[in-house]
């Protein structure tokens, strides 16, 4: 596929209508809150838009966020968008390749220097970590990134081990893993957190970018705003019975049959953002809540250790209950303590107590 | 990373640990001392028994008397509901009690949402209204001290912040319910150390005054 095939010509060869090209943009204008005046501008940047060079580096991952973006059933508008990239560098699906693949990467950076993008998924091991915990061709995490965000448009950390560390990142945190936004900051990043994240965030931010060749409007953890601005909470079809206070109890009590809300089941949809319920997974075929288990949380930073899946928003991680019973008789020792104190000092003044009569004061005077 | 995600954590992680370590050894601290020091010996001969009288007196003295009523109607009525309506809200509300259930096991019925939401609007208007009074009550202004009103703050903060959180008027949440947790923290640190100790030592205050009366034989 020529890399100078614009993207109308590649979407056309591909079999794919005009009437559809053009849905496909209406989708992503109103998916990004854009005003529908810009749908053909949309269209228009897009149709003339060659394919920028990504290159896409994977470290410490599990290869899901790949799975979730590829592997969509049905060959969807999405994935052709997806596919009209020039993915240069991919080093999961390069595996096979080895040092052709390193050269592939070595030549994309040398070619589209300070143009291309990159995609990271996985976390990275931060600098002062031993740099043997992941490599790829003998190279550390750590180096590969450096060197490859040097003279790169702009970073998109794909997936919540890249945005914010993810589970390599959980408590203890064996390996110093880091996500790229606390290693890289002297170039644009956009966070698409999620475990996976919706495919749908990344080829919106991708037309955004080939639209108005620039990153659209994020939010305090770099996240498209588009995607990651209204919680799951307030966008979900549940939310209704939260509100009139029906919630199940369990998994299979009569709440969870009439679907009520899975708030007490431990439910993150309150502090969650992302789009789940608005853009649903699968084909728009459903999602966790809809399936009747709750929201983990898993865009949002530090997931794993914020408290178990299964107790509620309100819950704390963990309490020391020994320590707490130590403070609790070390106070109770202390006012043990200071109240004797008081009782001894009572007694001895007592004891030191000498009668006074009046006429021994009259003398004394 | 600096974010609303991080300071909900950090409420309720760290801080929550360290609340409750405050809360635990200056309440214990408190009640031990004042169990332990008792009361002065009364060498008077006793004219009746103590437990009864005491006993009575921790309800009876919990409504007032008809007099208190005419002189003080407002302190009593508005008193009254917040107070109620504070320690339904603490008690009976979704996430407490899943709180509850979380740290310690237990766990009990739970009010409606809208219930809820009804009683804490109800008592944040009483804690409007109760300073008011206090901060337009000749009297009570003069024998207001520094202490009555960061008590006051302390309280109102958390059924604010609680109010903003369910109505989700913050955004983002986290940083709503984070400053709902923080401001509950900060009561608790505070609960041993001020007026606010009334909490515990209510009970053992009437349980003495009561014991007291019957002790000399006088109705209380």
């Amino acid at each position: 596929m020529a890399a100078t095939q614009t993207l109308a010509e590649q979407l056309r060869a591909q079999g794919v209508s005009r009437r559809g090209f053009l849905k496909f943009c209406a989708a992503t204008a109103s998916l990004m809150a854009l005003p529908p005046s810009l749908i053909p501008r949309i269209a228009e940047a897009l149709e003339a838009a060659r394919r920028p060079s990504v290159i896409w580096l994977s470290f410490q991952e599990c290869t899901g966020c790949t799975e979730s973006l590829t592997r969509s059933h049905a060959p969807t508008l999405e994935g052709l968008i997806f596919e009209a990239i020039s993915l240069d560098y991919h080093h999961t699906l390069q595996a096979a390749s080895g040092e052709a693949a390193e050269a592939a990467r070595l030549q994309a950076m040398r070619d589209n220097a300070g143009a291309y993008l990159v995609v990271v998924d996985g976390s990275i091991p931060g600098p002062e970590a031993n740099p043997g915990y992941s490599t790829v061709a003998g190279h550390s995490n750590h180096a590969i990134l450096m060197e490859t965000v040097e003279h790169a448009a702009a970073v998109i950390a794909v997936g919540t081990c890249a945005a914010f560390g993810g589970l390599p990142r959980a408590a203890p945190n064996p390996t110093g893993a880091r996500a790229v936004m606390e290693l890289v900051d002297d170039k644009p990043i956009v966070n698409i957190s999620g475990c996976p994240p919706i495919p749908m965030a990344i080829t919106g931010v991708l037309a955004h970018y080939l639209t108005f060749g620039r990153l659209p409007e994020l939010d305090a953890y770099r996240r498209p705003l588009a995607f990651f601005g209204e919680s799951i909470h307030d966008r979900c079809y549940r939310r209704p019975f939260y509100d009139q206070g029906l919630f199940a109890e369990s998994f299979d009590d009569e709440g969870a049959r009439q679907g009520w809300c899975l708030y007490r089941l431990g439910c993150k949809g309150p502090t969650t953002y992302n789009a789940c319920a608005t853009q649903r997974w699968n084909g728009a075929t459903s999602w966790p809540i809809e399936a009747g288990h709750p929201c983990l949380g898993c865009s949002e930073p530090a997931f794993w250790d914020a408290g178990g899946f299964y107790q509620a928003v309100s819950v704390p991680p963990r309490v020391n209950a020994e320590a707490l019973l130590g403070a609790g008789a070390a106070g109770a020792a202390l006012g043990a303590g200071t109240a004797l104190a008081a009782r001894r000092f009572t007694r001895h003044e007592q004891q030191q107590r000498e009668p006074v009569t009046v006429e021994a004061l009259e003398k004394r005077l | 990373m600096n974010g609303a995600m991080e300071f909900l954590l950090w409420t309720k992680g760290p801080m929550f640990q360290i609340a409750l370590g405050i809360f635990a050894v200056g309440m214990l601290a408190r009640l031990f001392e004042i169990l332990l020091l008792g009361r002065a010996t009364n060498h008077a001969e006793a004219r009746a028994g103590e437990w009864l009288p005491g006993l009575r007196t921790v309800f009876t003295r919990t409504i007032p008397d008809p007099g208190t009523f005419r002189r003080a109607p407002f302190d009593v009525l508005v008193g009254w509901i917040w107070h109620l309506g504070f320690i339904i809200v603490l008690l009976l509300s979704v996430p407490h009690v899943e709180l509850v259930a979380g740290v310690f096991g237990v766990s009990w019925p739970t009010l409606p949402n809208p219930v809820i939401d009804l009683l804490t609007a109800i008592t944040l208007a009483g804690l409007v209204a109760a300073l008011l009074h206090r901060l337009l009550h000749p009297v009570k202004r003069r024998i207001s001290i520094p202490q009555d009103y960061l008590v006051w703050a302390l309280t109102f903060a958390v059924v604010l912040t609680g109010y903003l959180a369910y109505h989700r008027l913050v955004d983002p949440y986290p940083l709503a319910l984070g400053m709902h947790i923080l401001s509950a923290e900060l009561l608790l640190i505070c609960l041993p150390f001020t007026k606010l100790t009334h909490i515990f030592t209510t009970v053992f205050a009437r349980w003495y005054n009561g014991a007291a009366f019957g002790r000399k034989g006088v109705r209380s």
